[in-house]
């Protein structure tokens, strides 16, 4: 099982991988919404793929308010 | 009309399939250019029968199919007028909107809608009309309207129960979530799911293959496979004009219309 710091890589990694920034500019505690420049859809793409990689569902209910990366990891943790 | 280009949208036949493209910035969403393009594709369908066997819907927008109602239309022309104009205004709409979506679901043609993106509310509601969703693994679906106050108004709750078990239509109601592609294929929302910017190239792939059918074997085999609802559907008029009536849908479209929050889908 992973620890919080594994998923919160991951996470990290794939939202670089997913938006095209170079991975290592991000960080856990960036907020991804003015980091990365995105709006709720683009959010909202984010989620899907993180969905479809570790293989959960997560509300995106359960994702407001959130806005950096070791949030969401720890959300993400919470259904693995 | 084997052809047309609107403001919203666009079809051409071709080879015994239409292929009907959204094309609205930003997100498709369904005001009234969109519907006004809509009526004309439901007032072609019986003049495309003949020569048909389906049709595809899909988007040219990059944020997915439909992100649904046009809210922003919705508030700055509700709020323009007095209460009673104001309700038989809406009800207008969603009445055309049910017209709509009545005569693409009885189209004689298979319906194939080919998903991508976001296919929240109004587009979800356009999906529903089709008789096989196609979407692409990055897709979502969403009935967001009890965060607004109101439920889906286009015919979305009847089509949605005609589909899917009812605890899934609960779950996604009345939490107003969405929920992932693989998640709506694995409840029976999404028929066949493609790789990512693909589902327009498996949507074809399906046309091609119900092409091969006889006709009247399959426009009979689609009636009877799909009943319409349309004693729930008029319901679902009558419910969703009582609510939008109430001072606290306005607020909520208000609310919608001025946010600065990053996520104003969420509750």
């Amino acid at each position: 099982m992973r620890t919080l710091d594994q998923t919160t890589q991951e996470v990290v990694d794939l939202a670089a991988r997913h938006f095209n920034v170079a991975v290592g500019t991000l960080a856990p505690s960036d907020d991804f919404f003015k980091k990365l420049g995105i709006d709720s859809l683009q959010a909202l793409e984010l989620l899907s793929r993180l969905e479809n990689h570790f293989g959960i569902e997560l509300p995106d209910y359960e994702v407001q308010g959130v806005s950096d990366f070791r949030t969401l990891a720890e959300r993400i943790q919470s259904r693995l | 009309m084997k052809s047309f280009s609107g403001k919203a949208l666009r079809w051409e036949w071709r080879d015994g399939v239409v292929e009907l493209t959204l094309d609205r910035a930003p997100a498709n969403e369904i005001g009234t250019a969109m519907l006004a393009d809509l009526e004309q594709f439901a007032a072609a369908i019986k003049s495309l029968e003949a020569d048909t066997s389906a049709c595809i819907i899909s988007s040219a927008q990059k944020r997915g199919f439909s992100a649904g109602a046009d809210l922003r239309e919705l508030y700055h022309g509700a709020i323009a007028l007095p209460g009673k104009e104001r309700n038989a205004g809406v009800r207008g709409f969603v009445e055309r909107s049910h017209a709509v979506a009545n005569a693409i679901d009885a189209a004689s043609f298979v319906t194939i809608a080919a998903v991508h993106g976001v296919c929240f509310g109004g587009g979800l509601e356009l999906a529903l009309t089709c008789d096989v969703i196609v979407a692409d693994k990055m897709a979502r679906f969403a009935f967001p309207e009890l965060r607004l106050g109101l439920i889906p108004g286009f015919g979305g709750i009847p089509r949605l129960k005609r589909d899917l078990g009812n605890a899934f239509v609960r779950d996604l109601l009345l939490t107003g979530r969405s929920v992932n592609a693989t998640r709506a294929q694995a409840v029976g929302l999404v028929a066949q799911l493609a790789g990512e910017g693909e589902s327009l190239k498996v949507a074809r792939a399906t046309a091609a293959q119900i092409a091969k059918f006889d006709a009247t074997t399959r426009a009979i085999a689609k009636k009877f496979l799909k009943p319409i609802p349309y004693a729930e559907l008029k319901q679902e008029i009558e419910i969703f004009c009582e609510l939008f009536a109430r001072p606290a849908v306005l607020a909520a479209l208000k609310k919608f219309v001025e946010s600065t929050d990053a996520m104003p889908y969420l509750p």
